[in-house]
């Protein structure tokens, strides 16, 4: 199935609220149950992670990151136009969020 | 893997909706008291409440225990002034915050009097609200016997009020501030106000709107005896029949913009608020007031990079800003050493700014100077502050985890390359809402309100102690009053009103309403009024009513929450406008700008202005600026019976 290019209409943007690490993340839900917009639904497979169905409503609220009972489950994806930045104060050197 | 393009390529097939589809099934629950809203209002409501002694039912439309503006967490109670630290008069400091016009002295009153309990009772239900960890030891604030971390904020200062003396030195010394603001740590505090609903017996329907407020006999302004919710997962149609009704749903946002996508992520409000509350207590016949005064932005709506909503732009508390030299702007950005002064929309700072960069005094672009912090101070900052405010807890771990060190670095700064002010103030709204007396009951019998619905609300603490507040009033509401009777008329029209997108194939999505009503606002709604620029406002918005709202369509209960949603924000513009209408004057601090009425007018500025539905049509009515009366005298009448912190049984 992996190859087949379906007609589908584009992808909602920001479409990434959040980075699923899918060997790490055990299906329990939490960030489904914690999502006050409904971000997430639950995977039709039990124990799989969840499906980002309404990413363009998150308001990066961080709870799902917050609450996750598995560390590094889900990482928080800040969308593009709005990753922080930073200076070194004593090199100049500036960072961004990755 | 994650999303569902993702699963569509894996599986061949989108997924299922994943939850029992419930349209024109319908449940019935009877209670004393019925909360809207399950934020940090309609939490201490639901809690205070069942304490009183009545049934209690909570209808959210997320889930409660991350729900609302304050579900990620909250940094400062504010205004407390009871607490033993402080060095000012409860009674004294809500006259000094409510010393211009438009205030809310009776929610003033109340958060000034009883936040300092109800910061108490959070404490008692496991809330953490002192440095108990001795993790802050030498920050300055922190007092070692109470180990309350007394906040920068106004320093010797009232309120946000601005003023200059703050670059005097010698300005701000510890022993005259007023200690009138706390630091917490409030990313603990709502899963714990969930817990405790749960453990007394608060029947919660989590993903549940509430979409309309019943009426006795179905008569508008009729006493308030139940309400209609939407299960947003599932579609099921909810009628709940109540003594009593605590309103705390979110007032009115994204009139202007829709708080999503490239538009509006990085907000104070999530995509759920969005005048829910102010729509259907208005349909009800309740009086609201100030929606004159709305405007595009209220804290933080979007479009940049916040500080308090998660994009970091240091701009806000505590951090001195910068430039790109490290030569300190004239900017006062509320610590400790700028006497807890506030920039806020200050013209003169913005024009010196502008001008030092124009003579190249000042080059772009400007830091928040955490590496040149006290150390102590930085990390009470990062580690305190942001970490348990709102959606700045996520963000101090992801920056954190992608190498940002506060005792090196320094955060970008946005807002001031374009010099604007920041932009959380720049056009901030007066926050229009429910008109209330002093048991927190708006003109209709039995419907209370709390927190961001009722007009020019305050924060955290002030959406804690007026929802506790309305919580206790409620329950002896509806202990004094018996049962009313719904009328089944009402609840039929409002079911087919909800959920008549569902029984469309196609026509205007959601999305696209929303626009179109944003639009009308933007383009007509302005920054220059005049009565023919309104009157085309309405029109468009009648048209997009008459035109469009029938070709409205949701293809699953979510959307169809969204759609309701939309029906909402309509009633908002509306009443805003009729407001603005109303208005005939030009006048700052009301926010309105009237090009066909350019004088001012004293009298009518100094007035409250309210707006009800009388048999659908609109009455408006106007008070004195200090209609609540003298805020000592007007409490303690009404509160001869309050106990103080809750002492739980043992």
């Amino acid at each position: 199935m992996a190859n087949k290019v379906f007609a589908i209409p584009n992808v909602q943007t920001p479409s990434m609220p959040v980075r699923v690490n899918p060997d790490k993340c055990i299906g329990c839900n939490t960030c489904v149950e914690v999502c006050q917009i409904d971000v997430y639904i639950p995977n039709p497979k039990k124990g799989q992670p969840p499906i980002i169905l309404h990413p363009e409503e998150c308001w990066y609220c961080g709870c799902c990151v917050t609450d996750c009972p598995t560390p590094g489950a889900i990482e928080f994806n800040y969308p593009l136009p709005l990753k922080p930045r930073w200076r070194n104060k004593e090199t100049g050197k500036i960072s961004q969020v990755k | 893997m994650g999303t569902w393009h993702d699963y569509l390529k894996s599986e061949g097939t989108p997924p299922e909706w994943p939850y029992p589809i419930k349209f024109g099934e319908e449940k019935e629950v009877e209670t004393d008291v019925l909360v809207l809203g399950g934020g940090i209002a309609g939490c201490w409501a639901a809690i205070t409440a069942a304490r009183n002694g009545a049934k209690v039912v909570l209808l959210e439309k997320g889930d409660v225990r991350r729900s609302g503006a304050g579900g990620p967490g909250c940094d400062h109670w504010c205004n407390v002034p009871a607490n033993p630290l402080s060095r000012v008069d409860p009674d004294w400091w809500a006259e000094q915050m409510t010393q211009g016009p438009f205030s809310n002295g009776i929610g003033t009153e109340i958060q000034c009097r009883e936040d300092f309990d109800t910061l108490l009772e959070m404490e008692q239900m496991g809330g953490k609200i002192r440095d108990t960890d001795d993790e802050f030891v030498g920050v300055e604030g922190r007092d070692d016997e109470t180990k309350f971390m007394v906040s920068p904020r106004y320093g010797v200062g009232v309120g946000y009020a601005p003023y200059d003396d703050w670059k005097k030195p010698g300005y701000n010394p510890p022993e005259k501030r007023t200690n009138v603001v706390l630091r917490i740590w409030g990313s603990t505090f709502k899963p714990i106000l969930k817990k405790e609903c749960k453990k007394l017996g608060v029947q919660v329907f989590d993903r549940v709107m509430a979409t309309s407020l019943l009426n006795e006999g179905g008569k508008q302004g009729a006493r308030i005896v139940g309400a209609t919710g939407l299960n947003v997962r599932t579609g099921e149609f909810i009628i709940v029949k109540a003594k009593a009704v605590v309103m705390s749903a979110a007032g009115p946002n994204s009139l202007w913009f829709m708080d999503m996508e490239h538009g509006g992520y990085s907000t104070m409000y999530s995509r759920n608020e969005c005048g829910d509350a102010t729509a259907m207590a208005f349909n009800a016949g309740a009086k609201i007031t100030m929606m004159e005064g709305s405007a595009p932005y209220r804290i933080a709506s979007g479009l940049k990079h916040k500080w308090y909503s998660g994009g970091a732009d240091a701009s806000y508390e505590n951090v001195p800003l910068v430039d790109a030299n490290n030569t300190k702007l004239p900017a006062p950005t509320q610590g400790w050493a700028d006497g807890g002064a506030m920039f806020s929309n200050q013209a003169n700072i913005i024009n010196e700014i502008r001008e030092g960069v124009k003579e190249g005094k000042y080059e772009l672009p400007f830091f928040g100077d955490f590496a040149g912090m006290k150390p102590e101070e930085a990390n009470a900052t990062w580690n305190l502050m942001l970490n348990e405010e709102s959606t700045t807890k996520v963000m101090v771990k992801t920056m954190t985890e992608n190498g940002f060190d506060y005792k090196r670095d320094q955060i970008m700064n946005y807002t001031l390359i374009e010099f604007q002010p920041s932009q959380q103030y720049r056009d901030g709204s007066r926050s229009g809402g429910l008109m209330i007396d002093w048991d927190l009951m708006t003109n209709v019998p039995g419907l209370f309100g709390a927190g961001t619905s009722i007009f020019s609300p305050g924060d955290h603490s002030f959406a804690a102690s007026t929802g506790r507040y309305a919580g206790r009033k409620a329950a002896a509401y509806a202990k004094a009053n018996g049962e009313g009777k719904v009328c089944r008329e009402q609840i039929d029209k409002e079911k087919e009103r909800v959920l008549a997108p569902t029984k469309r194939d196609g026509g205007i999505e959601w999305k696209e309403l929303h626009n179109g009503v944003n639009r009308v606002m933007q383009y007509f709604v302005s920054e220059f009024k005049s009565e023919k620029l309104l009157d085309i406002a309405l029109e468009e918005i009648e048209r997009i009513e008459e035109n469009a709202v029938p070709q409205l369509y949701a293809l699953d209960p979510h959307k169809l929450m969204r759609s309701i949603e939309d029906l909402s924000i309509i009633t908002c513009c509306k009443v805003a406008i009729y407001a603005m209408k109303e208005r005939r004057l030009t006048n700052a601090r009301l926010r309105i700008d009237r090009v066909d009425y350019p004088q001012d007018n004293p009298e009518e500025a100094n007035c409250f202005l309210t707006l009800r539905l009388e048999n659908d049509e609109v009455k408006f009515e106007r008070l004195p600026s200090k209609w609540y009366g003298n805020m000592k005298e007007g409490y303690e009448a009404h509160n001869k019976d309050y106990t103080g912190v809750y002492k739980p049984a043992e």
